[in-house]
């Protein structure tokens, strides 16, 4: 049962997936498909720190510090990543265009943003 | 800066003694980047005389006895377990050692932040059990960032915030020497340091109203309350306004963490003194691409850990700090 409710959902997302795939040109006339995108938390800083990036890429932040980050939005709440040890990672996907700022709460020297356009 | 040179700078400064007139500024820079070293600094009147403690050992010991003796510790990075220390339990505990075996019991301790290293529970924990075993049973805590990583530092109140105001200051009093313990790792603004608030400098202002201008004030909080290297985020954006409050008593001593190294500075009345890790310790100031652990030497480690003594004489409104390693 377990695995039809699954199945269910998987392909429910690929479907949600295709829509938006078809929805992308109509939006900003950018016909780049989603892409995955990788920021390195390294030596108190993120890097690249600024990146940009179609509407509907997913951007993965990944710490290689010895201490702990995270990554918040320096204003609202779009960006709300949890504490990230060494090698965790926090993902999120960008839906809608627009200029993301956002740092380090733990470390606020720390800042980055994305770009999705 | 090698250890030996640093005591060395010290050993100068023990040259110029109470003679020396004033605080000379390039001297205090010089002995910014001590790490580790034994220091004795006395203060009297806002002017600051620093020994080694090899020259402290020669000290008429009225000198160094006071009415009150404390300690603070910092940064003890509990669960921390990087190459820069892979055991900070043992270390701690080398604190704790130092504290039972100094010769004149502390009243109480200070721990200026960073008790834990990820706001874990367990972590609190450990550290709590471990301090019952030190000879002075009061501690006092003020946090740390790290200890309010999760749910803005509201587990952190929970367990040691009861006495405290809304966002974990308060203040108390002891042998006439008035304590205030600050909050300025919450509500960070990106690009910016450390964070007082506008509620905490009200209180703040209000807390030290009904005091005299002789009462010795000690003021303790995790992040420097002075621009130690902005550049790292070593520093509080409106440390500038909580001091203005205090400019009228005639000595205040701030103790600070967070740098994971010992640096002190004289401005006026005010003495700023940061204290060493118990866990690991931190590149100078712009002497690496980033402040994060340094590893050193298995054998060097605990040379550049360490506690921070201090002691008040009542009736001389003199306070000395000495900071002695784990080594």
């Amino acid at each position: 049962m377990r695995k039809i409710i699954l199945s269910t959902v998987a392909v429910a997302l690929v479907l949600l997936a295709l829509n938006s795939n078809r929805a992308r040109p109509a939006e900003g006339g950018q016909n780049n498909s989603s892409k995955e995108y990788q920021v390195k938390i390294d030596n108190f800083s993120f890097s690249p720190s600024s990146l940009i990036v179609p509407v509907g890429s997913t951007v993965t932040w990944t710490n290689q510090d010895d201490v702990p980050h995270n990554v918040r939005s320096s204003e609202g709440q779009t960006l709300k990543s949890p504490v990230l040890d060494t090698d965790q990672k926090f993902s999120f996907t960008f839906t809608k265009a627009g200029t993301y700022q956002y740092f380090c709460a733990i470390h606020p020297k720390m800042t980055g943003k994305v770009v999705v356009q | 800066m090698s250890m030996k040179s640093s005591l060395k700078i010290i050993e100068e400064n023990a040259h110029h003694g109470p003679e020396a007139d004033g605080v000379d500024r390039r001297g205090f820079l010089k002995c910014m980047a001590w790490a580790g070293t034994g220091a004795l600094c006395v203060i009297k009147g806002g002017v600051l005389s620093s020994y080694a403690l090899g020259a402290a050992g020669k000290m008429h010991p009225d000198k160094m006895m006071g009415e009150l003796s404390f300690v603070q510790i910092s940064d003890s990075h509990m669960g921390f377990n990087k190459p820069a220390n892979t055991d900070v339990a043992a270390t701690f505990q080398a604190a704790i050692d130092k504290i039972n075996a100094l010769p004149v019991p502390p009243a109480f301790i200070l721990h200026t932040g960073d008790i834990s290293h990820l706001s874990k529970p367990v972590e609190f924990d450990t550290v709590d059990q471990m301090l019952k075993s030190a000879s002075a049973k009061e501690v006092f805590f003020v946090p740390g960032e790290h200890d309010v990583l999760t749910d803005n530092g509201q587990g952190y109140l929970d367990r040691y915030g009861k006495a405290s105001q809304g966002g974990g200051w308060y203040s108390f009093d002891k042998n006439g020497v008035h304590f205030i313990g600050l909050v300025n790792v919450l509500n960070l603004k990106a690009g910016g340091l450390g964070t007082l608030g506008h509620d905490q400098l009200e209180w703040l202002e209000e807390d030290v109203k009904r005091l005299k201008s002789s009462t010795p004030i000690v003021v303790f909080a995790h992040i420097p309350l002075w621009a130690v290297y902005p550049e790292w985020g070593w520093g509080t954006e409106d440390s500038a306004q909580a001091l203005g409050y205090l400019k009228r008593f005639g000595s205040v001593t701030v103790l600070n963490g967070h740098i994971h190294q010992t640096m002190q500075k004289v401005e006026g009345n005010i003495t700023f003194h940061t204290a060493t890790s118990t866990a690991f310790p931190q590149p100078a100031p712009g002497s690496a691409p980033s402040p994060g652990p340094m590893k050193v030497p298995a054998d060097q480690l605990r040379g550049l850990l360490g506690i921070t003594d201090v002691k008040y004489v009542e009736g001389q409104h003199s306070i000395a700090i000495v900071d002695s390693s784990l080594a």
